[in-house]
């Protein structure tokens, strides 16, 4: 940068561009008055928009099992207490509670696993439909056979929390929740993975480690599967998972309750 | 403190005056998610009626949370001012509104009366009031603080320019930074919201904009809005802390949510003041707030969240901030749904702290999980300009890359400024005039290839 320093700037060269690679800020933006030229206004409202479907769009569970085939693994589906979108997006409490219904269907696989994997909608099931599957297939590479693994839960309507209903009434000493972000302006598509050791009601953000912005123009889901499957065996060795588990990854400001 | 009789209209009838004012309040989904709002459209209708017929002297001997209970009550009540109280000191909550909108109220009049306000009664009184009341009266409030310019006078907007990036890079920091200058930003301060709280982090990033400001002598203020503490420790090494930033709310307990006491604001803010850097005033604070951030941390002793979020203003007022900030729609739709409550909120906030001697501004904004979009930001804005809101949030193109949220852009302050005619802060205008960036006409139209900019560009790319 140091050739901008002493050199006046030619008129009608755009000086951001030069700047522009130190920030994805959207930084010189230019101006028709005081106003956004229709070009910029239009790209801001296409952003929104995709934010927006991302959070709004229907889970697709079907479509999530299917992509599980190469797995080989149970698959079940569970329900929060929120039944529909705009309750859940008012009443977060309601989405960290299992429906009657999912909670029978969790009694009925109870066992003693090591590790319960939750695939859940959050608040972009665009970020889950698109990489969560995948996710989940790099993690389990880098597991080996040591690990019992519970039936994979499907939620739809679910918060971070959920995921300590699932656990506990699985009988899983881990749980690993792969949930859709809220989106930023520019990331739609981005994935948590949240690790909770000893999942049980009540359990807070500070009993968790978090794994954000996994998606491939963020943090690539290989990346991702890494540090997941690192914090999960050191989670077991430990026996605990939260603050006292140290990891770099984890961004408080992206966790959603 | 004893309870009084509860409070009835018509066939409705509420227990103590915390029901009745969470149920007197407009519609949003904090209170129905906390169980506090109003059954139906009658009942809150109703506690209205019974709130207007409230003494305002009511409220100093009835505490919504107990006195011994709670420090931001002990506060309240231990610093009220009963000769400034006085000359509505016999009104109603409903007379009081009367009172406000009247013409005997001026603002030499309201400006003598807030030490005399408490929030209780200030929140009290903005529920019996529509939008526009709370644009007219906030309009005659001037909360007029200052630093190295002066932030609030009537006719005048600033902006807080929030050049934040998701690691603190200093090249993508300062470029946002530049951006912002150029559009005639940065007045109330250039503050930064780091990505990692650590007096590292905010030594390096105070650097950055103590050597702008030095360089091209800009009268303006910096902060890292890292946690109070670490704001203690670097004024301790000798860091150019300017102000002092803490999220603040209005329970003892929210308060220490936030790993904060009344003794770490007074000790932060004695400590910012001893460093002597103000020029034109002595104002070291910045505080910021915001509806729910009582009721998400579990907090908000079963006080309605505008009521609550009006008892911050309490415990901004105590150590004479140059800025408060409320950052209306940040905390998702579980608390204000979408852009009617977010407009409300908005309003009502500014009121609240105008009334109480606070000078307030807003970070009018929104997450894309709520029901919200620019076109409600816009509204809420042009509202609070006509309001005689103190300052405004610029953020590059409106998209905070690193919190993940929409404010206001640049370009809002610029048509927000340019349709009422309001000036950026006198010092900081006459600046932008010398840097070429406002035009004869108070337009904000930099000379891109004039020397000015040149030396902008020149810092900004070397940083």
């Amino acid at each position: 940068m140091d050739n901008l320093s002493n050199k006046k700037i030619p008129s009608g060269l755009d000086p951001w561009n030069a700047l522009r690679i130190h920030t994805d800020a959207r930084i010189g933006l230019g101006r028709v008055g005081d106003g956004l030229p229709t070009e910029r206004l239009l790209e801001f409202q296409m952003a929104h928009a995709r934010a927006r479907d991302s959070v709004h769009m229907a889970f697709d569970a079907d479509g999530l099992r299917a992509q599980l085939g190469t797995i080989n693994h149970a698959v079940i589906d569970v329900h929060s207490a929120a039944p529909d979108r705009a309750t859940y997006l008012q009443r977060p409490d309601l989405g960290r509670l299992l429906d009657d219904a999912s909670a029978q269907t969790l009694a009925d696989h109870k066992g003693s696993y090591d590790v319960a994997f939750i695939l859940a909608d959050g608040l972009s099931a665009r970020a889950t439909h698109d990489h969560a599957a995948n996710t989940l297939s790099l993690i389990l590479d880098r597991l080996g056979d040591s690990w019992s693994i519970a039936p994979i839960t499907l939620a739809t309507q679910s918060r971070v929390g959920l995921g300590d209903e699932v656990g506990a009434a699985l009988g899983a000493r881990l749980t690993v929740m792969l949930i859709g972000e809220r989106p930023g302006l520019s990331s739609a598509d981005s994935l948590g993975a949240y690790l909770t050791w000893c999942p049980k009601r009540g359990r807070s953000n500070a009993d968790r480690n978090c794994v954000s912005n996994i998606r491939p123009a963020g943090l690539a889901p290989q990346k991702a599967a890494e540090k997941i499957a690192y914090l999960m065996i050191e989670a077991r060795k430990l026996g605990l998972s939260g603050v006292a588990l140290k990891d770099n990854s984890s961004n408080p400001a992206l966790i959603e309750g | 403190m004893q309870t009084g009789a509860p409070f009835s209209f018509e066939r409705f009838t509420f227990p103590d005056l915390k029901t009745l004012m969470a149920k007197a309040s407009p519609l949003r989904s904090g209170d129905v998610l906390a169980g506090l709002a109003a059954g139906s459209d009658e009942e809150r209708v109703a506690a209205r009626f019974a709130l207007a017929d409230v003494p305002l002297k009511r409220f100093l001997n009835e505490a919504l949370v107990p006195y011994e209970d709670d420090d931001v009550t002990r506060m309240i009540m231990d610093d009220h001012d009963a000769d400034a109280f006085a000359p509505v000191a016999s009104l109603t909550v409903g007379e009081f509104r009367n009172w406000l909108l009247g013409d005997e109220a001026t603002p030499e009049v309201l400006r003598n009366l807030a030490p005399g306000l408490t929030p209780e009664m200030v929140a009290a009184v903005s529920k019996l009031m529509r939008n526009q009341d709370l644009i007219a009266v906030a309009k005659k409030c001037h909360v007029v603080t200052a630093f190295r310019n002066t932030i609030g006078l009537p006719g005048h907007l600033a902006v807080r320019l929030q050049p934040n990036h998701p690691t603190d890079d200093p090249a993508g920091v300062a470029a946002s930074i530049l951006d912002g200058l150029m559009h005639g930003s940065g007045d109330a301060v250039i503050g930064i919201n780091p990505a990692t709280d650590s007096p590292e982090t905010m030594i390096e990033l105070l650097k950055l904009i103590d050597e702008v400001r030095e360089r091209i002598d800009i009268p303006t203020q910096s902060c890292v809005l890292a946690h109070v503490t670490t704001a203690i420790d670097v004024m301790a090494r000798n860091a150019p802390v300017d102000l002092v930033f803490q999220s603040i709310a209005g329970t003892q307990k929210a308060n220490e949510s936030f790993g904060i006491t009344q003794a770490m604001l007074a000790e932060a803010e004695d400590a910012a003041k001893g460093l002597k850097r103000g020029t034109v005033g002595s104002n070291v604070m910045y505080f910021e707030t915001g509806q729910g951030a009582a009721l998400s941390a579990d907090a908000h002793e079963g006080i309605d969240q505008q009521t609550v979020e009006t008892r911050a203003y309490a415990v901004a007022r105590k150590y004479s901030p140059l800025l408060v900030n409320t950052v209306v729609g940040f905390i998702g739709p579980e608390y204000l749904f979408d852009g009617k409550q977010i407009t409300r909120a908005g309003l009502e906030d500014h009121f609240c702290g105008k009334l109480l001697g606070v000078p307030m501004g807003c970070d009018v904004c929104y997450t894309n999980h709520a029901e919200a979009d620019q076109d409600d930001m816009d509204n809420l804005l042009t509202l609070l300009g006509v309001a005689g809101c103190n300052f405004v949030i610029g953020v590059p193109g409106a998209d905070d890359i690193m919190l993940n949220y929409q404010s206001t852009s640049f370009h809002d302050a610029m048509y927000l400024r340019s349709v009422l005619g309001l000036e950026p802060a006198p010092e900081f205008a006459a600046w932008l005039r010398k840097m070429e960036i406002l035009d004869q006409n108070g337009r904000t139209r930099p000379q891109l290839d004039g020397q000015a900019a040149q030396n902008l560009l020149a810092w900004s790319g070397a940083a």
